[in-house]
């Protein structure tokens, strides 16, 4: 019993990073409503950064999170110019396609340059031990900081002019331009973010778990879990997603193979979206 | 005249909004019912509750003795309920003829493809269209584009029809030419539900009128009538001469 | 009246004059090399434009495509072996069950809009991969090998991997007048509807969950069908090839490069596609690229050619309209 609870706990933990990536995507949706679906891939350019940055240079993990959040940002916003900044206007389909095919570039890139090899960042860290079990010290740093984060993301949404700015985008572009907000830049922006989000929890989950080039696809399955069900543009509920995704993973891994875990998300997924369109944690009702 | 539409105690709430409340009215056959009242009365809800965008919380409607409340819209069409939307949709990949087709192929008969032909030149013909049949419907004016919203709407062979500010963004001349298609659709024995805010012509256009506000029947009567009744004055007219030079025809 | 009209149309024979090179080409100097090419052509020209049913005909977006091919080909693979069916029988028997399942997955999974089933279609894929591959009376993981016997009963290795070649081309013609024949029905009407804008195609009458899910359907028949044919002639078949979504994945962009909602587009980008892939493929500094360039042309036809080859041919030629669709 007391071996499932600390599944359970572990799950939570782990399920906050989730919920953090979700965020990124989630962000993007609200925004813009643009499905990124190069996400998978920016979690493990996050993931490949976070290696390459603290191995090669020697850089304690947990001092790379910033300049990782950074290059996220810049990629972010690259990848809107190429492939986002001319499907605004066009039919949803494009984006999806636009977004798949930097992808598919960026995955077809990173199988030539690293194959399919496995990689680790090593990381010493104490873990804490309660009643027998010990909760990784990767696990408790990693919740920790998406905590940090979270506050600084709502922080900045509500207090800064820029993230006011991406609110009242989010709410109406076409009177946000008439107040003189320049929309594109602020698109620019948010999707900036978005991804960032993404690499800073592709790095975190790089100091938990080993990973390879095709990692990001289970990770962008389960953001996009989390985001649908915290609600589409809904933050807080991505975060709230994530914690509840984490603790079904804790749940479930102790019953079966970790194969299944995929499928298992799969059919939450699917039966989360025809039965509550809106996400589970979507507080704000509005019909149509 | 039989009742056609029937419409009964009617509600709908959006989170804390009362979009309808208790809502009665009836459409009689071969009538042209004008739906008046100030911008968020309620009225396009209306149309989107006959048309089972939205099921009501309460209420029922009954169209030619069935009951249609809550069904699925592309079961209304099947019903004999046909409509058109105040921001148009056209379908922009497809031809004007094309478009016109898809109305007639899935509308009240069910027509084959060589049936819906016919039928689409036919109704492109009434509207004014026919010479556009082949071109692209993205390519047609605002007022083309609302031609063809009726035109399509038409092809469906309804019993009734349903406009939703059909003459929003016309000029002078197109609105008269508009005016009389319509005339000339009641002309042959179809009932029209219209919602309008150009109250000339909706005055002159109806039979009936019922007027709504903040989701509640004010009043329902004759033209005449209503522009006397002091609480529709009050509520949407606002200023008595404006009601007065309506009652001798004039512009508002 | 207009039940033999399509005789008359020069498309019609333009598929046929098509299906025929396929099949004359190799048979005339007996070219085993052009045929084991022309083959895969065949295969990609069929699984592009089943999809362009989804894609181009209903604008739902299948990502997961391939799941279609795949248990086609598991499906018919084991009626033959443990059944002994006549592959013919076994490929439209597979193709049967594998659309009837479609038919109730798409009623389910069809409720959700764009981007959540282009989702899910990757997702049931996922699902039956995973499913097959831990499946052991279909050899699990590592997949079923076919032995020579086999081959007997349409009579003997030589004889079947031709019969099989021209059963495949027939079933790429068939997928080709499928498109043509579904585009210019009522049927093909209310899809295209769908496809422009589903909320007004549903208030114009169009019953949008029955023909989106019909249309589901019928897009995995034929593909199914192909993916028992193409398994068996393999010799061999495993969950990591028949269920590769990177396949699918292609699929798409052929779909799109060739012209969405076209007949010939998703054929001429099959084609093109598969020229390039061989290209790269046997090029050794590209190997590894193919994922890349298709990526890079997706983003190129999207952004500055969405109507693909077929759009393209279109505008710069407007009389092909008429006879090229």
């Amino acid at each position: 019993m007391l071996g499932i609870l600390a599944s359970i706990a572990d799950g939570l933990l782990i399920g906050s990073v989730y919920g953090m990536a979700a965020m990124g995507l989630t962000l993007i949706w609200g925004v813009m409503n643009v499905i990124n679906l190069t996400h998978g891939a920016m979690i493990v350019a996050g993931m490949f950064a976070m290696y390459l940055i603290s191995d090669w240079l020697g850089i304690s993990p947990y001092a790379v999170v910033a300049p990782v959040a950074v290059i996220g940002f810049g990629a972010g916003v690259l990848i809107y110019w190429l492939s986002v900044h001319r499907m605004m206007g066009r039919p949803p389909l494009m984006s999806l396609l636009s977004t798949f095919a930097v992808n598919l570039v960026l995955i077809g890139l990173g199988t030539d340059v690293w194959g399919t090899e496995l990689f680790n960042v090593q990381v010493s860290l104490p873990g804490l031990s309660f009643a027998g079990y010990t909760f990784p010290g990767t696990h408790l740093m990693a919740a920790a900081l998406t905590g940090v984060i979270t506050v600084l993301l709502f922080l900045f949404m509500q207090k800064t002019r820029a993230g006011k700015a991406i609110r009242a985008v989010a709410g109406n572009r076409e009177a946000a331009e008439l107040v003189g907000i320049p929309t594109t830049r602020v698109l620019a922006l948010a999707f900036g973010l978005g991804v960032a989000l993404a690499c800073v929890s592709g790095a975190l989950i790089a100091t938990m778990f080993p990973f390879t080039v095709l990692s990001g696809g289970a990770y962008q399955l389960k953001s996009f879990v989390v985001t649908v069900l915290g609600g589409l543009g809904n933050p807080a509920g991505a975060l709230l997603g994530g914690v509840a995704l984490g603790l079904l993973e804790g749940l479930a891994t102790p019953f079966m193979p970790v194969s299944w875990t995929s499928v298992i998300e799969f059919v939450v997924f699917v039966i989360v979206l025809i039965a509550f369109p809106r996400g589970l944690f979507n507080f704000t009702f509005r019909r149509s | 005249m039989t009742d056609l539409l029937e419409v009964n105690n009617l509600s709908l709430r959006f989170g804390g909004v009362r979009a309808v409340q208790g809502l009665s009215f009836t459409v009689r056959e071969k009538e042209i019912l004008g739906l008046i009242g100030p911008n968020g009365a309620g009225k396009s809800t209306v149309f989107n509750l006959i048309d089972g965008i939205f099921p009501p919380d309460e209420g029922s409607i009954h169209f030619a003795g069935k009951e249609i409340t809550g069904e699925k819209p592309y079961r209304i069409v099947r019903h004999g309920i046909a409509r058109t939307h105040q921001i148009v949709q056209p379908l922009t990949g497809m031809s004007v003829l094309e478009n016109c087709m898809v109305g007639a192929c899935f509308g009240f008969e069910n027509q084959n493809l060589h049936h819906a032909r016919e039928t689409a030149f036919e109704v492109l013909k009434l509207v004014g269209l026919a010479e556009r049949a082949e071109h692209p419907a993205s390519q047609l004016t605002i007022a083309g584009k609302k031609r063809l919203e009726l035109a399509r709407a038409l092809c469906a062979r309804p019993k009734l029809l349903l406009l939703d500010e059909v003459l929003a963004g016309l000029n002078p001349s197109e609105v008269e030419r508009m005016i009389a298609i319509i005339r000339g659709i009641r002309e042959r024995g179809v009932a029209i539900l219209i919602i309008e805010h150009l109250m000339q012509a909706i005055m002159s256009l109806s039979d009936r009128i019922v007027v709504l506000n903040t989701g509640q029947k004010l009043a329902e009567g004759l033209p005449t009538e209503i522009v006397h009744d002091k609480k529709v004055i009050e509520a949407y007219l606002g200023d008595p001469n404006i009601v007065a030079k309506l009652a001798n025809g004039g512009a508002p | 009246m207009d039940r033999l009209s399509f005789l008359r149309k020069p498309f019609f024979w333009i598929i046929i004059a098509v299906a025929a090179a396929f099949v004359v080409l190799p048979l005339w100097h007996n070219d085993v090399a052009l045929r084991e090419s022309l083959i895969l052509a065949a295969v990609y020209i069929i699984l592009a434009s089943n999809l362009n049913l989804m894609i181009g005909y209903a604008g739902y977006v299948n990502f997961g495509s391939i799941v279609f091919f795949g248990l086609g080909g598991y499906i018919g693979v084991f009626l033959i072996i443990d059944y002994g069916m006549q592959p013919f029988l076994a490929a439209l028997a597979a193709g049967v069950v594998v659309s009837a399942l479609a038919l109730v997955l798409g009623l389910g999974i069809l409720r959700l809009h764009g981007f959540y089933f282009a989702l899910a279609t990757i997702g049931v894929n996922q699902a039956v991969q995973s499913f097959v591959s831990n499946f052991t009376p279909w050899g699990g993981a590592s997949g079923i090998y076919i032995s020579m016997s086999a081959y007997q009963l349409l009579g003997g290795p030589m004889k079947a991997l031709w019969t099989i070649y021209f059963l495949m081309v027939g079933v790429m013609a068939v997928s080709l007048l499928l498109s043509y024949a579904i585009k210019t029905s009522k049927f093909g009407l209310g899809l295209l509807a769908i496809g422009q804008n589903e909320s007004a195609a549903g208030v114009l009458g169009v019953p949008t969950p029955l023909y989106k899910a019909m249309a589901y359907s019928v897009s995995a028949f034929l593909p199914a069908v192909a993916g028992c044919l193409y398994f068996f002639k393999s010799a061999f078949i495993q969950p990591v090839d028949a269920f590769d979504l990177s396949f699918s994945t292609e699929a798409v962009v052929m779909v799109m490069l060739g012209g969405q909602g076209t007949i010939a587009g998703p054929a001429i980008g099959a084609f093109l596609y598969e020229e390039l892939r061989g290209w790269l493929l046997t090029s050794a500094t590209f190997s590894n690229f193919q994922l890349v360039i298709a990526g890079a042309i997706l983003l190129v036809i999207v952004t500055f050619a969405p109507g693909g080859v077929m759009g393209f041919i279109h505008r710069y030629l407007p009389k092909s309209r008429k006879f090229l669709q």
